[in-house]
């Protein structure tokens, strides 16, 4: 904010480019962010809420509903784990390999969903490395509801980890050696000490991480088998009734993780000035 | 500095443990699936792959989808720059809306933003309505495609360019400035080439994206033969053939060219940390 208001003449652009600036940011948005997501509104309930609530009462609706929460649960807890343990790992010691091993973990960031999908068919189909040898124990994953919460968990590894690292890589290990030396025990200085210095960043992640989790799509419907009532969840569920010509009910489905992600950029613009207060705080004391 | 030099003879606790469930879970969940899409892709002959590449349909694909991407990517850099540029500098009503929309198409489910383009840019969507009088289809055309693309590729470009341009040293400015430029030479000569790297990096993490997305491609575009078949429905439509090595030999480039690209960012961050390291 005081740049802007303290730009000198050198910085500052004449009136009409500024205007004509404003005028293609305020123009390219409006069409290619906000109509999109008016439009799903839009559609959702311009028939009034009876559709809505008509799309909402399907059972196979339903079901989608309650396979997406139950992959979400177990994906979230095991990614945040694995973060706060990939975090403290790689910020609080260091050992050969360390930085390689940083790159491995933001590569699902960088993997097409489909050829996650494929990858996870290659190692547990049915002619797969894992999945013959599950199958004789009677577990299927592939086209099962096992195949879409792995599918889930690869393409959500990387967010709380990558949240994470880069802030309790800046916060240093003092705080909690001064813990220690007190007479902490190391389970102590994580839950006192190390805990709420990255609580904000923490949430965000988890955040991050849920939205997507909901949200997958294309690793998901490579390992489902778009069995409605059964493997479907609510991203692939949207995919059926659109190409059913059941557009309505789609935009239906489609408008409740639309409230979603606006929920999620809500949180995180409050989040990141949260975030900003305590780094100019913790400046300030300093 | 006691606690620095005991770092060095000493670790903290839970150094076994939290390595060793990263290196599990890392191993399990990461490593693995790639070695399987990788040993499997090894296995493929050469004849077969020569196969796959030759018929027109995956040639096709594998033109629109570069061809597709590349565009969009040096749109959305192009774009990126008007919008990170006029978020950081200019004070308007309805900036900080602005600025929190930005990342829409992270926060949103691809299927979703699929079916809202494709609503909007439909025959007789808003949009698609009014192109289509002026005889341009938006829809189940490559246009389409394009479309999509800048839409998933847009936040890339924005978010690794603004900070860079709130990053700007204004002295340099000022001191072009008092040396008799003007504000346009300013602008061309001191302010573009120190942006420079990060519009490369946002460029390269838009097209790496785009090259590898589906569920906001596919309903925009129709997906015919062709026309406006991307590579990540073409490995779907293999998989749905039961095609496994069509489908790896399909997915294996197309992650190599992505690791190309990560490699590319990877170079860019490293020129620019010794740069700035120097001085």
């Amino acid at each position: 904010m005081s740049r802007v208001s303290g730009l000198s003449d050198a910085s500052r652009d004449p009136k009409w480019v500024q205007w004509i600036l404003i005028g293609t940011t305020v123009g390219f948005v409006t069409l290619l962010l906000i109509l999109p997501l008016g439009v799903i509104f839009w559609e959702a309930f311009r028939k009034g809420l009876k559709t809505f609530t008509i799309a909402l009462s399907d059972r196979n609706a339903r079901s989608a509903i309650g396979l997406t929460l139950l992959a979400t649960a177990i994906c979230v807890p095991l990614n945040m784990v694995f973060g706060l343990a990939a975090a403290w790992a790689t910020t609080k010691y260091s050992f050969p390999g360390k930085s390689l091993l940083i790159s491995i973990i933001d590569l699902p960031f960088a993997i097409s969903p489909v050829i996650a999908g494929l990858m996870l068919i290659l190692l547990y189909g049915i002619h797969g490395w894992f999945g013959g040898v599950l199958q004789s124990f009677g577990l299927q994953v592939i086209f099962a509801v096992p195949g879409v919460v792995l599918a889930t968990i690869f393409v959500t590894v990387p967010f709380v980890a990558r949240e994470l690292i880069p802030v309790m890589q800046e916060q240093g290990s003092e705080q909690e050696w001064a813990a220690i030396s007190l007479g902490a025990s190391a389970w102590q200085t994580f839950t006192k000490v190390t805990l709420p210095n990255i609580f904000f960043p923490l949430l965000y992640g988890v955040l991050l991480c849920t939205a997507r989790a909901m949200g997958e799509f294309g690793a998901v419907s490579v390992v489902s088998s778009n069995i409605r009532g059964l493997t479907n969840t609510v991203p692939l569920q949207i995919d059926a009734l659109y190409n059913d010509y059941n557009a309505p009910a789609a935009f239906a489905l489609a408008s409740i993780l639309a409230s979603l992600s606006i929920l999620t950029l809500l949180a995180k613009s409050w989040l990141e000035s949260r975030i900003e207060h305590r780094s100019k705080e913790s400046e300030e004391n300093q | 500095m006691s606690a620095m030099r005991a770092t060095q003879t000493r670790r903290l606790p839970g150094f076994g443990l939290t390595l060793g469930f990263t290196l599990f879970y890392v191993t399990l969940m990461i490593v693995i699936p790639i070695a399987a899409l990788l040993f499997k892709a090894s296995s493929i002959s050469m004849q077969e792959l020569v196969e796959t590449f030759k018929t027109p349909r995956v040639q096709a694909s594998l033109r629109l989808t570069f061809g597709a991407s590349l565009l969009a990517a040096t749109i959305n850099t192009l774009f990126g720059f008007i919008v990170a540029w006029t978020l950081v500098r200019y004070r308007f009503v309805g900036r900080r809306l602005i600025d929190s929309l930005i990342d829409l198409p992270f926060a949103m489910p691809t299927a979703v933003s699929g079916i809202a383009l494709m609503a909007i840019y439909a025959p007789t969507g808003i949009v698609g309505k009014q192109f289509l009088a002026w005889g341009i289809k938006t829809a189940i055309s490559p246009l389409g495609v394009l479309i999509a693309l800048i839409f998933i590729g847009f936040p890339f470009a924005v978010r690794t360019m603004q900070p860079a341009i709130e990053e700007l040293e204004l002295e340099a400015e000022q001191a072009s400035a008092s040396l008799g430029a003007s504000r346009f030479q300013t602008f061309l000569r001191v302010t573009v080439p120190s942006l420079i790297p990060a519009a490369l990096t946002g460029f390269t993490l838009a097209l790496a994206r785009a090259l590898g997305e589906y569920g906001s491609v596919i309903f925009i575009a129709g997906n015919l033969p062709m026309r406006t078949e991307i590579a990540s429905l073409l490995i779907v439509s293999r998989l749905d053939e039961n095609d496994i090595v069509g489908a790896c030999a399909i997915a294996v480039v197309m992650l190599a060219a992505t690791f190309v690209l990560l490699l590319a960012i990877q170079g860019i961050q490293w020129r620019i940390e010794r740069k700035t390291g120097r001085n």
